[in-house]
C-alpha cells in the first residue's frame, strides 16, 4: 500500500507572544515544530504500512527550512521525504496550496491513501484536505476518528466524527483522509530511527519540476488576501473577588450575579431539563 | 459535472446557438438544442447568442479572467440533519440578512435532500426570497460528493456574489471542496463579516481568528466569484422570523442529474454521554486541569446538575481521559455560547478561550489571580475549587 502524508511546519502557537506596542506576533524564540495534527498523520500511515506493507511518503510544501520537519517526519518511521519549495509557492491561500501539493502528489505518481491533519494551527483552515481531493479527482472525507477496515486494498471503511456522534462510511481507494487526534498516539522516535533519518535526503521540487499552471501557485493562484491582521481587542478585568474567607467570597459573587440579574438557582424549568 | 449544459425549460428551439456554433456542436432535438460534449470546446459562442433566454450555462470556470459582474445576491447553504435544518443555518441567515441590508440584493438559500420541502417552507419563514431546492429520493442520506457537485452546479448557473455555509464539521468541509471545484476563495470560520465599498464595488469584509485566536485576520476576495466564508457556530445572532406578508419561493432544480455517490453512509452512532447537548446549553459548568483526578469531576458533575447546567471540559481534562471529547469546549473542540459559562480550574489557554470567549457571561473559579481566564471573565472567585464549589452548592441550597 502506497500512502502519502502532507505536513506542514508551523509556528508553536501555544507559545506566541504579543508585542504590546505593535500588536504584531512576536516570531523570534518562537519555535517551529510539525503541525500537531499531522503528527496522528504520520502515525497512522506508519501503522498502515506495519499492516499492510507498501511505504509512506512525506510531502510538504515550504521554505527550505521546512526540511527539518520533513527529516522529523522521517524519524518517526516514514521511508522518503519531499519538499515542494519555491518562491513561487509564496502566499498561497489554501486554494492554491492544495493545487500545488495535488502536482506533487502527481508527480509521486499518486498514492492508494494520502494523509493529512485536521487543519494547521496557524491557519486553522482546515481547507487544504478537500481541495486536493478534488484536484486529484478523487473524494476527500474530514475528521476521521478510526480506519476500521481495508478490503482487499479497494474498499474502505472509516469512521468520521461529527458534532453529535460519529457516522460510519465507506468508499473506495483512493482517498484523502484528514484525521483528528483521537485515532491514535502518536509514537516518540528511537535513536536509531533518528540517525537514519538524518542521513536521508530530502528530495527538493521547484516549480519547473512540477507540472503546474504558473496562474494557479502562490500569491498570484490565491483567490483570498489578507488585508489586516490586528490582536482581539483586550475587555476591562470583570469582578474578581480575592479577598476574605471563601464564605464570603461566594456570598459576594452571588450578590453581584443577583444584581445582574442571573440566578444560578431559579429556573425550575431549566433544572428539570437538565435532569432526566 | 457536465462543462456545458442547455436548460430545456428555458430553450425556446430558436436556433441561434446552432448558428452561432463554429465546431457544429449543437443540433435541435424535439425542439431543445443538444450540445454534443465530443464537438463542444466551450468557447462560450452559444452563451452569447442565448442571452436573452439564458439557456445554455456553461459549469467550468477558468481561474484567470473571470466574469464577476453578472453576479448578484447573498446565498446561504443549507444544512440540515434528520428532518431539520442546523442550528448554525438560522445564524448564517441572520448574518446574511445584515449584509442584504447593504448590498440590497436577494437572499438565496441552496438546500438539498430528501422530503425537505418542509424545510424550504421554514427557510423563507425567516426570510430567504429564494430557496434553490433539489428534492429526490435519489440523494437520500448524505453524501458529500453529491451535495458538492449538486452545489457547484447551482451556483455556476444562479451566480450569487456570496455564498455562506456554516462552521460545522460539515460546513468545514463541503465548503473547501466547492471552492476547489469552482476555483473561487473561501474563508474559514468567520467571525464577523460586512460589506465595503473598495474601488467603486461591494466587497465582503471578512474577519476571522487565526494562530489559535491570538490574533484576527481581515480577507478579502477581490477578483473571484462567489466570495465563500462558513461562519463559526455561536457567534451570529439567529435569524428572526418574518412577518407573513414576506413572500418567498421555491426554484427547482430539476435538470441537474444526480450522480452516483462515491462514499457511502453506513450509519450514524449518537453520543450519549451528553445530557444537554452543549451547544443549547443556557448554563455550562466547564472542568479543568485543576479538578486533578477523574473522581473529582463528579464534583463538576453534581453543579452542573443542581443548576441544571450542561458539562464542559478543557482539553487537559479530555486528554487526561476523564471526560470524553465530545465535552471539549474549544478550538478544537465545540464552541459554545450559553448565557453562562462558569470556567473551575481552567488556565484559560488561548485555545480554550476560542470556544467560550463569546459566552454572555464568564464565571472563573481559580486559585491562581494570574491565570489568563481572569482576563475574559465578567466575575470570578480568586480560590480554591475544591472550597469554593461546595460552598456555591451550600449558599444556593440555603437560598432555596
Ligand atoms: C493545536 C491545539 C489545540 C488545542 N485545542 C484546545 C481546545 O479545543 N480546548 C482546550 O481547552 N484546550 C485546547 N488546547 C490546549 C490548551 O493550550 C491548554 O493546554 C488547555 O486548555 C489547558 O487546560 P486546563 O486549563 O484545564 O489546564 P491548565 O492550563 O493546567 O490549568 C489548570 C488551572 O487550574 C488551576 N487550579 C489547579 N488546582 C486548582 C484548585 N484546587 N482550585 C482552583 N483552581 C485550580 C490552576 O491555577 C490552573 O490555572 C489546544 C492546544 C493546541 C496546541
Ligand atoms: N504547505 C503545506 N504542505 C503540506 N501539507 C499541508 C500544507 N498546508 C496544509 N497542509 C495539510 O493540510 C492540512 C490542513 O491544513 P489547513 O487547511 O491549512 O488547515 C494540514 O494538517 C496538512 O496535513
Amino acid at each position: 500500500m502506497k500512502i502519502i502524508v502532507c505536513i506542514k511546519q508551523v509556528p508553536d502557537t501555544t507559545n506566541v507572544k504579543i508585542n504590546p506596542e505593535t500588536n504584531t506576533l512576536i516570531r523570534e524564540g518562537v519555535e517551529s515544530i510539525i503541525n500537531p495534527f499531522d503528527t496522528y498523520a504520520i502515525e497512522e500511515g506508519v501503522r498502515l504500512k506495519e499492516k499492510f506493507g507498501g511505504e509512506v511518503l512525506i510531502l510538504s510544501m515550504g521554505p527550505p527550512q521546512a526540511e527539518d520537519a520533513l527529516r522529523e517526519a522521517l524519524s518517526l518511521g516514514a521511508d522518503d521525504a519531499y519538499l515542494l519549495s519555491d518562491r513561487a509557492f509564496a502566499g498561497a491561500d489554501t486554494l492554491a496550496t492544495a493545487y500545488t501539493l495535488a502536482a506533487g502528489i502527481r508527480k509521486l505518481g499518486g498514492a492508494d491513501i494520502i494523509l493529512m491533519g485536521r487543519q494547521a494551527i496557524d491557519g486553522d483552515t482546515g481547507q487544504v484536505g478537500p481541495g486536493v481531493g478534488v484536484n486529484l479527482g478523487i473524494p476527500c472525507i474530514t475528521n476521521i476518528r478510526k480506519i476500521e477496515q481495508i478490503d482487499e486494498d479497494t474498499t474502505i471503511t472509516v469512521e468520521r466524527l461529527l458534532e453529535t456522534g460519529y457516522v460510519r462510511l465507506k468508499t473506495r481507494l483512493p482517498v484523502v483522509l484528514t484525521v483528528v487526534k483521537e485515532i491514535n498516539e502518536p509514537r516518540l522516535p528511537s535513536l536509531r530511527t533518528m540517525m537514519k533519518a538524518k542521513k536521508k535526503e530530502i528530495i527538493r521540487w521547484g516549480k519547473d519540476d512540477l507540472e503546474v499552471d504558473p496562474n494557479r501557485i502562490g500569491l498570484t493562484g490565491s483567490p483570498t488576501q489578507v488585508i489586516k491582521i490586528f490582536t482581539p481587542p483586550k475587555s476591562p478585568r470583570g469582578k474578581i473577588f480575592e479577598n476574605g474567607e471563601t464564605k464570603e467570597r461566594v456570598a459576594s459573587l452571588l450578590r453581584e450575579l443577583k444584581k445582574a440579574g442571573i440566578n444560578l438557582k431559579g429556573d425550575e424549568e431549566r433544572i428539570k431539563d437538565g435532569t432526566d | 459535472m457536465e462543462p456545458i449544459r442547455v436548460i430545456p425549460e428555458k430553450c425556446t428551439g430558436c436556433k441561434l446557438c446552432v448558428k452561432a456554433c463554429s465546431y457544429d456542436a449543437i443540433t435541435m432535438v424535439e425542439k431543445k438544442a443538444v450540445i454534443d460534449l465530443e464537438k463542444c470546446t466551450i468557447c462560450g459562442a452559444c452563451v452569447d447568442a442565448c442571452k436573452k433566454f439564458e439557456a445554455i450555462v456553461i459549469y467550468r470556470q477558468t481561474f484567470e479572467g473571470q466574469d464577476i459582474s453578472k453576479h448578484a445576491g447573498i446565498c446561504v447553504y443549507a444544512e440540515h440533519h434528520r428532518g431539520k435544518l442546523a442550528p448554525v443555518v438560522l445564524e448564517v441567515i441572520g448574518a446574511a440578512k445584515q449584509l442584504k441590508k447593504d448590498l440590497g440584493e436577494n437572499l438565496s438559500s441552496i438546500l438539498l435532500g430528501n422530503g425537505v420541502r418542509p424545510l424550504a417552507e421554514e427557510l423563507i419563514s425567516y426570510g430567504v426570497n429564494e430557496v434553490w431546492m433539489i428534492d429526490s429520493p435519489e440523494i437520500g442520506d448524505y453524501s458529500e460528493d453529491i451535495q458538492a457537485e449538486l452545489v457547484s452546479e447551482i451556483l455556476m448557473e444562479k451566480k450569487p456574489a456570496i455564498f455562506l455555509g456554516g462552521g460545522t464539521v460539515i460546513g468545514r468541509s463541503l465548503l473547501p471542496t466547492v471552492a476547489a471545484k469552482i476555483l473561487s476563495g473561501l474563508t474559514a470560520d468567520c467571525t464577523e463579516l460586512s460589506i465595503e465599498e473598495i474601488d467603486g464595488r461591494k466587497i465582503l469584509k471578512q474577519t476571522r481568528p487565526a494562530f489559535g485566536g491570538n490574533i484576527m485576520a481581515t480577507i478579502l476576495c477581490k477578483n473571484h466569484r462567489p466570495q465563500m466564508a462558513t461562519v463559526r457556530h455561536k457567534v451570529m445572532d439567529e435569524a428572526e422570523k418574518v412577518g407573513e406578508d414576506h413572500q418567498g419561493k421555491i426554484v427547482e432544480f430539476n435538470h441537474i442529474s444526480i450522480p452516483e455517490p462515491y462514499i457511502k453512509v453506513l450509519d450514524f452512532v449518537e453520543d450519549v454521554t451528553e445530557k444537554i447537548s452543549l451547544e443549547d446549553a443556557d448554563i455550562i459548568v466547564s472542568g479543568g486541569r485543576g479538578l486533578q483526578d477523574p473522581k473529582n469531576f463528579a464534583l463538576i458533575e453534581k453543579f452542573a446538575e443542581q443548576i441544571g447546567a450542561a458539562v464542559g471540559a478543557s482539553r487537559a481534562a479530555v486528554d487526561a481521559g476523564w471526560i470524553p471529547y465530545s465535552h471539549q469546549v474549544g478550538q478544537t473542540g465545540k464552541t459554545v455560547k450559553p448565557t453562562v459559562y462558569i470556567a473551575c480550574g481552567i488556565s484559560g489557554a488561548i485555545q480554550h478561550l476560542a470556544g467560550m470567549k463569546s459566552s454572555d457571561i464568564i464565571i472563573a473559579i481559580n486559585k491562581d489571580p494570574q491565570a489568563p481566564i481572569f482576563d475574559v471573565a465578567h466575575y470570578g472567585i480568586v480560590g480554591d475549587l475544591f472550597e469554593v464549589i461546595p460552598e456555591i452548592t451550600r449558599q444556593l441550597d440555603g437560598e432555596g
